[in-house]
């Protein structure tokens, strides 16, 4: 009774709202269907149709990957402060940021679909005792067991909490706290397994360096939270949520240690690299400065560092970072240097030159681009349709209409920081 | 699965009109129209229900048992048989060619080794002629398991040899390698495949399941010898030129969408025959032979002859030696 209610008012939530909510989701659903057309080419023809060959073996889908797990990781940023160190100014941006990690996940997936040939009817081999899961030999098994469990922690724990509210309960910490705890630790092992994906073989030394770990988290949690700050800006400029104007700036220092962490560590990768060139430099030299007249990545990398430099340097400066309007700006410079480097910069030239020396480039065919953008529309809807059915809840405006009495003024999580709201007008929705 | 088509989306797949016609937007709306309609085909293709002749409704129902076939090392005697029947069976009906494939297990005590002579090597490359028609390789996408590399004297960098050199051969000064899967002790390429899909056999040589793999190509990133390749395409090879001779860890039909690499020639070595690069070199630099076997050429090649592998740091443990006179 109380679930159908849930879904009636979920519904309700995503398919209602003004002119410009409606233009969004068109659009997304428009690049959602081109996307879905160019993988529907993809998976009949074949893997042929993509710039993917026998030398660089995985390109674009593969680089989007091993970034968006850094975004859904980064969710830890926030769920560790509010759930685990009772941090006030996160309690209520906790759940966006919990849609961000199942978005996040949803592209991943997505993406690892899309790397695979042909329709994904075949994955019944991973399936323990039906297929055959090569675990714990597999780094790729485990990720497939991350990935997965991640998504479900941050679907069922949202969803417990929300629920709760909805049918005016608090929810039970006893039931909730346990998993929690495991989220955290599970975000961080997602990224570092996703690393250790790409480091652990001997065979490609642009890959195979212990540092890559560690520069995956810090990358991770310098996108992360910069794409979560652009998403609290938004969602506080266009709803009555209080979001909190700490949250913000925390996010935003959190984000600021994290880049300069990763521009460190960029740094100790070259001069590792170029102090003493040696040829498991070959694909770092071929990603920095070219190798004859192959460079087709050269301007990516730049590109990124230059952003993440010019980014990292606004927001070290406390005025700037503590001001909107170059806090938002910088966000979106790093969230988009950050994509490169971790993307195009990492997956890519990992395979250039092969190990036997060979150098062949690589440029993604329209289909890649395409299934790469409907795959980011896609994620960005799953996040849109999220915030659009927890925002009401959270704001006491959604609630089961069989509750018998008006629902006693309750709290998020913690129970004694939530502001409580006697105002119940409806949420603004332009 | 990529594999069951019917002919019609193989056709529509070969020509790739699709893909490199400019089209408006009224075409556009007409190819999504068609882009459903060859959708629901595919979906079709893996049901066995609605074919129109009884070899069609065959060939679906095999398509579909094959989709649904085990791992390889968990079939019984009497599945692996079924297995083979029906692989028989499909490349009759899809290539009207009659092949024997084999499922020749390891032959106890011995275990292959392979030594190649870079002073005799002159890179006419008769062995990578002989590989592509012994082993059915993809004639479309023009896949090789032997790359022959030209250095010059003095230089044993790979960085800075030619694998691609289209002239006469020898040329003067310069020194011919050759490299394939050097079917590692210690492959760094089985571990990493999420569905054990490839494994290393008693007698050394590493093999893959190919209706097992699902084609994440987490192997071809590990291997620090590029010796995998990828079906990126359905692999084409004219009927006429199919080598009938099979083996199901070996040359036999491969699908869209799988690795494959050199296997030393199971479906030859596991009788007692020489790899057919090894047989097919003018030159006599290829040694092919058991290693468990003190009275074998290549025992005798590694106790007599300078010899050295690939990357040895790595602790890959290469089966493939190369020596000089």
């Amino acid at each position: 009774m109380h679930f159908r209610a849930f879904l009636l008012s979920a519904l309700r939530a995503v398919t209602s709202g003004g002119r410009r909510y409606h233009v969004w989701m068109g659009c997304l659903t428009a690049v959602m269907l081109l996307g879905g057309y160019a993988y529907f080419v993809q998976a009949s023809h074949g893997l042929s149709v993509t710039g993917m060959n026998d030398h660089v073996s995985w390109g674009l889908y593969i680089s989007n990957m091993a970034f968006l797990v850094g975004v859904a990781a980064a969710a830890v940023i926030l769920v560790m402060p509010a759930y685990v160190l009772h941090d006030v100014d996160f309690s209520q941006a906790v759940l966006i940021a919990e849609g961000v990690a199942v978005s996040a996940l949803v592209m991943c997936l997505g993406f690892v679909t899309a790397n695979s040939p042909g329709f994904p009817w075949k994955w019944w081999r991973l399936m323990p005792v039906i297929g055959l899961l090569n675990w714990p030999d597999s780094m790729l098994a485990w990720d497939v067991i991350a990935l997965n469990g991640y998504l479900v922690l941050n679907l069922t724990i949202p969803f417990y909490i929300l629920y709760s509210h909805f049918v005016g309960r608090e929810p039970e910490k006893k039931k909730y706290v346990p998993f929690i705890y495991l989220s955290v630790a599970w975000a961080v092992s997602i990224h570092l397994i996703t690393a250790f994906l790409f480091a652990a073989p001997p065979s490609r030394p642009l890959w195979n360096s212990p540092l890559l770990g560690p520069r995956f988290l810090a990358s991770a949690f310098t996108a992360g939270p910069a794409f979560m700050i652009l998403l609290l800006g938004f969602i506080k400029a266009n709803s009555k949520y209080p979001v909190g104007e700490l949250a913000i700036e925390k996010l935003a220092t959190v984000t600021t240690v994290a880049a300069q962490i990763n521009l460190v560590m960029l740094f100790s990768d070259l001069v590792f690299e170029f102090r003493f060139p040696t040829h498991h430099s070959l694909s770092a030299r071929y990603l920095f400065f070219g190798l004859g007249e192959h460079h087709a990545l050269v301007p990516w990398i730049r590109t990124a560092i230059a952003l993440n430099i010019a980014a990292t340097v606004v927001l070290m400066a406390h005025p700037l970072r503590r001001n909107p309007r170059w806090l938002m700006p910088a966000c979106a410079t790093l969230f988009v240097g950050i994509w490169i480097e971790k993307g195009i910069g990492l997956v890519i030239p990992g395979f250039i030159p092969s190990p036997l020396g060979e150098i062949v480039e690589y440029t993604p065919t329209w289909v890649e681009l395409c299934v790469m953008a409907g795959i980011w529309a896609l994620g960005l809807f799953v996040l849109t349709v999220l915030v659009r059915v927890a925002l009401p809840i959270e704001l006491g405006h959604a609630r089961s209409p069989y509750l018998e009495a008006p629902p006693p003024a309750r709290g998020v999580r913690p129970r004694s920081t939530r502001p409580r709201y006697e105002d119940v007008r409806p949420v603004r929705t332009r | 699965m990529s594999d069951d088509r019917t002919d019609e989306s193989l056709e529509r797949a070969a020509d790739g009109t699709v893909l490199q016609k400019r089209v408006d937007r009224r075409e556009a709306l007409g190819l999504l129209v068609g882009g459903l309609a060859a959708g629901a085909a595919a979906v079709s293709a893996c049901t066995p229900l609605n074919a129109a002749t009884p070899e069609e409704r065959e060939l679906k129902l095999l398509e579909w048992e094959q989709f649904t076939q085990k791992h390889y090392r968990r079939m019984t005697a009497e599945e692996r048989a079924e297995t083979i029947q029906r692989l028989e069976r499909l490349a009759k009906l899809h290539y009207n060619v009659d092949v024997t494939i084999a499922t020749t297990d390891a032959v106890p005590g011995v275990l292959f080794g392979y030594a190649f002579n870079i002073s005799k090597c002159k890179g006419y490359r008769r062995c990578v002629e002989a590989c592509i028609n012994e082993n059915n390789l993809d004639r479309r996408a023009d896949t090789q398991y032997i790359r022959i590399f030209e250095k010059d004297k003095g230089v044993v960098d790979l960085n800075e040899a030619d694998a691609t050199f289209q002239h006469e051969v020898p040329v003067q000064g310069h020194f011919y390698l050759g490299t394939q899967c050097f079917q590692c002790a210690n492959p760094p390429c089985v571990p990493v495949c999420p569905v054990g899909a490839t494994w290393q056999e008693p007698d050394g040589i590493v093999v893959i399941d190919y209706n097992w793999c699902v084609g994440c190509r987490a192997c071809m990133a590990a291997c620090p010898y590029w010796a995998r390749r990828f079906n990126w395409d359905l692999p084409e090879v004219p009927p006429e030129e199919v080598n009938p001779n099979q083996h199901y860890l070996g040359n036999r039909a491969r699908k869209q969408g799988c690795t494959e690499k050199c296997t030393f020639c199971v479906h030859r070595t596991r009788q007692g025959r020489l790899p057919a690069c090894a047989e097919a070199c003018p030159t006599g630099a290829r040694v092919f032979g058991n290693l468990l076997d003190p009275d074998s050429e290549i025992r005798w090649v590694l106790a007599n002859k300078p010899v050295f592998r690939l990357k040895e740091e790595l602790g890959t443990e290469p089966r493939f030696w190369y020596f000089t006179d």
